[in-house]
């Protein structure tokens, strides 16, 4: 089989992930909450981990709910150190993760020394350039793409069908609050029901990306659209677009100079960001000599 | 058990370096890091622990080697230019910091990661090692590390002491720090600094990630324990040595266990102790709470008796006379009773109660109290007599005997409550 | 009390230990201008949004149109403090007044024809409809302001909540509000709104409930606004009333007791 279907898949498989991670990452972005998505990617680790143990492989079921338990564990340890133990938010997020990812480590190690193929540096940066190795083949000819994307094509669904029937509900929890609690909408419900997704997802994307490299995945794109755009659906498209931008330039620099597929991709997110962050610096303070003029 | 002794008495003199530079490490960290934490910057420390990587892999790239001071001058730099990269975002663009700081983070360290790729296929002889800065390995820990993680605490110390009074004030006080004509940016330049080369040099005993627990955890801790500053650093010090040395030993006993994920372990297992135990923690409210049930409910069947003594008149009365005043439920009153006996406020004749002397002068001061709260309230915040028995029903088991005191001189030491009876 | 639109019974509130609202007390009727005047933070917001329980409080209870809020909250409309948002959110003018049209039943639904028609005239009604499509960072204070307004008027309720809505705001915005406002009482709606100007109380508004982490007064406008009721509303501190805060948090006291009945 030709190698470019390959690296077409790698690339497609690398965008659903961009894709699902610039919509939940722009609510969390808009929610002031991105460094939850930085700690629960942090702390599904011991979630992947017990998982991979009970169900031997690495693209399952299993992990998946194995790692959005710890996700939303995460969210509540977070909330209940700020709300019932009164610990400044920034502590209360810095100790449970880390705890969280210790633990992850510890587990490892100690399973590692039993011999389980789940390595440390994986867990780490992901390895996209890997996932065609589970391909999946129908009737001997046509290939359908590797595992990993059937594997994260459903969440993306999953993660889309929310975002668009609960458009309203984000929306408004996400920009007020207590209006949107003299209404009766109920915020908590929509901050558990993102903070699950955001964990489904980061688990998805950590076999592909990495626990850390999924943290600029959800959170890079958007805020570079968020710099350019002044509604909320263009700042979610521009995000996967630029998301999806990032995978393709990423992918082909890191191949024609044999790096890290992933950190190249994250890199191309930065450097767009960068190009929207100056372009942004300039038009205001053009818009402000305007406003001083007249 | 031969082992905790081999440990303690470092037979293994490896053991010895391993846990002194630990030490170091943890301590320098738990010291700056209780600044950052007041200053509600704990997670600039998260960024900047993931922003050292591609510092350390271009000194590697540049110098082909892995000398030990030139890691952590790359480390020291990337680092800076991170903080620097954090305050840029959120001071010249819309995007807020808990943003910022997570794009500085992956950001950096995706970079780091291209470069750590770079050096892998570039089949350096010396590129082993170089990974430890993620994982940390503190077994590696030589005599040259040694040196510098001691150097890097004395720095931290004496740098710390210099500043002490600064730093705590743009802690607690920023407006008053400026209003005095301090240059916050500068002093918060040098507290940046710090914690930057803090992380550079501590980065390969724990790694990318937890080194921003030794930063954050130690203060959070101690946090529930005391507001003073000294104290805090007091007990994040022990805290750090408790957990250093347990982690130590753990992977001194199983040679495969990480050191650095067990340090901040035993870290955390301290801070949920705290979350708990201690004097602010949630066990400590549990017991308040029972506490002051159980004061309440003495406190109103002392009123009770207050009432079946002076205003029935009664010598002594039974237990549904005392039901028939106010109601309690059978199980609370048995407690109330019994709890009242033993303190010697009440004391029982085959089955009828009367008030001990004691139990008297106890429960006039709690009529005394309710009646001088409502007094209040009508005086002095406006309410209208027929609000008042209700609120005072709950602040009278509250009024300490200093308050009771001030309430009296500011009533003028009154003797008819609002509903004209007599304050006892 | 004929008609009571809000009746707000003994309500104690604390965020975390030391109460902000101490025994709140009174009735409001329908169709009436209301003011909260206090300090600054004396604990007006936390007395709005304890009445729309957005935050519960620690005793007491509020009825609103003799039922629990959950009842009737499509007869109430709120404008949250100005501050209380960001505005660099990436939403237009017109968004923000189609949220008051959500609703608990609703928020799966796509917006109706119906719906926007209201939104545009209650855009219209405070002369904000040209600025429709702006995002809402590209206007001045007084026109957020008039947003947010816009909002609580697209909700078509029967009272309304303000919270500060003359804060910050130029002359122009300052005379749409109160015509709106008079225009409400007209049609026989109730307002309960947070202000400071006590000459426009006096002038304009017919119920006032001074406050100050206390219930100083509630009544009549002019009952209420004497030089005694002003000055112990903003003048020396109780001194005793934070003490015994400090000690309720100190031990973390439950504020009232369970229920009990005293015979
Ligand atoms: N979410 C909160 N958590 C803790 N304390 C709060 C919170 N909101 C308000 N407070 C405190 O409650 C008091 C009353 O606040 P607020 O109701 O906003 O006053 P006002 O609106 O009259 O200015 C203030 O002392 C304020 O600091
Ligand atoms: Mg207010």
């Amino acid at each position: 089989m030709n190698e470019w279907i390959f690296d077409i898949w790698t690339i497609i498989t690398a965008s659903t992930v961009a894709c699902t991670s610039a919509i939940l990452g722009s609510f969390l972005v808009l929610r002031k909450k991105a460094m939850v998505g930085d700690a629960i990617s942090h702390s599904v680790l011991p979630g992947i981990v017990l998982a991979y143990i009970v169900s031997e492989s690495r693209a399952s079921w299993v992990m998946l709910i194995g790692a959005a338990v710890f996700g939303v564990l995460t969210n509540i340890i977070i909330e209940f150190l700020n709300k019932k133990a009164k610990m400044n938010a920034d502590a209360s997020i810095g100790i449970t993760f880390t705890w969280l990812f210790a633990i992850g480590v510890i587990l490892l190690a100690y399973f590692t020394e039993g011999g389980i193929d789940l390595d440390q540096e994986c867990v780490l940066f992901g390895e996209i350039s890997m996932i065609n190795l589970d391909k999946v083949l129908v009737d001997g000819n046509l290939y359908l793409g590797p595992y990993a994307f059937w594997f994260i094509f459903p969440v993306f669904i999953i993660v889309l069908a929310f975002v668009v029937f609960g458009f309203k509900g984000l929306k408004i929890t996400s920009f007020n609050e207590d209006y949107a609690a003299s209404l009766g909408i109920r915020n908590g419900f929509w901050n558990y029901a993102l903070m699950s997704l955001v964990s489904l997802s980061t688990v998805m994307s950590f076999e592909s990306v990495g626990a850390i490299l999924v943290v600029g995945f959800l959170v890079i794109p958007p805020a570079s659209a968020y710099l350019l755009t002044k509604r909320l659906i263009p700042m979610i498209v521009l995000g996967c677009v630029f998301g999806i931008l990032s995978s393709i330039i990423g992918f082909y620099f890191a191949k024609s100079f044999n790096l890290s597929i992933s950190g190249c991709i994250v890199c191309a997110t930065g450097i767009i960001f960068l190009v929207n962050l100056i372009y942004s610096i300039i038009r205001d303070r053009s818009r402000k000599n305007i406003s001083i003029a007249q | 058990m031969s082992e905790l002794i081999d440990f303690i008495s470092f037979k293994d003199p490896g053991v010895l370096t391993i846990l002194i530079g630990a030490l170091a490490v943890s301590f320098a960290s738990a010291i700056i890091g209780t600044f950052t934490y007041l200053r509600k910057k704990a997670l600039v420390g998260d960024a900047v622990s993931h922003s050292v990587l591609p510092g350390i892999c271009f000194a590697f790239i540049l110098s082909g080697e892995k000398d030990p001071l030139l890691l952590i001058l790359g480390a020291f730099l990337s680092g800076w230019i991170s903080v620097f990269f954090i305050d840029f975002i959120v001071s010249r663009s819309k995007i807020k910091a808990d943003s910022a700081i997570s794009i500085t983070l992956s950001l950096f360290f995706a970079f780091g990661a291209v470069l750590l790729s770079f050096i892998q296929n570039s089949d350096n002889a010396n590129q082993s090692g170089i990974n430890h800065f993620l994982f940390g390995k503190a077994a590696a820990i030589t005599d040259a590390d040694l040196k510098l993680f001691i150097g890097v605490l004395i720095i931290v110390g004496i740098i710390t002491l210099l500043f002490f009074k600064k730093f705590t004030t743009i802690c607690f006080n920023e407006d008053y720090a400026k209003s005095i004509g301090w240059n916050v940016k500068w002093i918060d330049f040098v507290m940046s600094s710090l914690t930057v080369l803090v992380i550079a040099s501590g980065i390969q005993t724990v790694g990318v990630v937890l080194m921003a627990a030794l930063l954050i955890t130690p203060p959070g801790a101690a946090g529930f324990w005391t507001h003073s500053i000294r104290k805090l650093i007091f007990l994040g010090l022990i805290f750090a040595t408790i957990s250093t040395v347990l982690g130590t030993f753990v992977s001194y006993v199983r040679p495969n266990m990480p050191t650095g994920p067990w340090i901040i372990f035993f870290l955390s297992i301290i801070a949920i102790l705290s979350v708990l135990f201690s004097p602010k923690g949630i066990l400590r409210r549990l017991v308040l709470n029972r506490e002051n049930k159980s004061k309440i409910r003495n406190e109103n069947l002392l009123k009770t008796a207050y009432y079946l003594t002076y205003e029935r008149e009664l010598p002594d009365f039974s237990r549904s006379e005392i039901v028939s005043k106010r109601s309690y439920e059978t199980l609370e009153l048995e407690k109330g009773l019994k709890s009242l006996k033993n303190k010697g406020f009440l004391l029982e004749n085959s089955g009828r109660f009367y008030l001990s002397e004691s139990g008297k002068t106890e429960a006039k001061r709690i009529v005394r109290l309710h009646r001088l709260w409502e007094l209040y309230l009508t005086n002095k915040m406006n309410f209208k007599s027929d609000h008042i028995h209700g609120i005072a029903e709950t602040i009278e088991h509250i009024i300490t005997p200093e308050i009771e005191a001030k309430l009296l001189a500011e009533l003028d030491y009154p003797d008819k409550d609002p509903h004209d009876s007599v304050i006892p | 009390m004929e008609n009571k639109s809000i009746d707000v019974h003994n309500i104690t509130v604390s965020y975390s230990g030391a109460p902000v609202l101490w025994d709140v007390d009174f009735e409001l009727p329908t169709g009436v201008l209301a003011g909260i005047i206090g300090p600054n933070g004396s604990g007006k917001t936390t007395l709005l949004k304890t009445i729309m329980n957005i935050v519960k409080p620690v005793s007491g209870n509020v009825k609103v149109f003799d039922s629990n809020i959950d009842k009737v909250r499509n007869r109430i409309a709120y404008v949250p403090q100005r501050e209380s948002v960001d505005w660099q959110f990436p939403i237009s003018v017109m968004e923000v007044v189609l949220m008051g049209r959500y609703s608990g039943k609703n928020l799966f639904k796509r917006t109706t024809k119906a719906d926007k028609e209201i939104a545009r005239e209650a855009l219209e009604s405070v002369r904000m409809l040209e600025f429709k499509d702006r995002q809402i960072s590209e206007l001045s204070g007084g026109q957020q302001q008039r947003v947010f307004i816009a909002r609580a008027l697209a909700q078509k309720a029967d009272l309304y909540f303000m919270d500060e809505p003359f804060a910050g705001v130029d002359m122009a915005t300052e005379k749409t509000i109160l015509e709106i406002l008079l225009k409400l009482k007209d049609e026989g709606k109730t307002v309960l709104l947070v202000h400071h100007d006590l000459r426009t109380v006096r002038e304009f508004f017919d119920y006032t409930i001074l406050l100050n982490t206390r219930l100083v007064a509630a009544g009549k406008t002019a009952e209420v606004l004497t030089e005694e009721n002003l000055n112990s509303a903003y003048g020396a501190r109780l001194t005793l009333l934070e003490e015994v805060g400090k000690e309720i948090k100190k031990k973390d006291f439950p504020l009232r007791e369970k229920d009990f009945d005293d015979k």
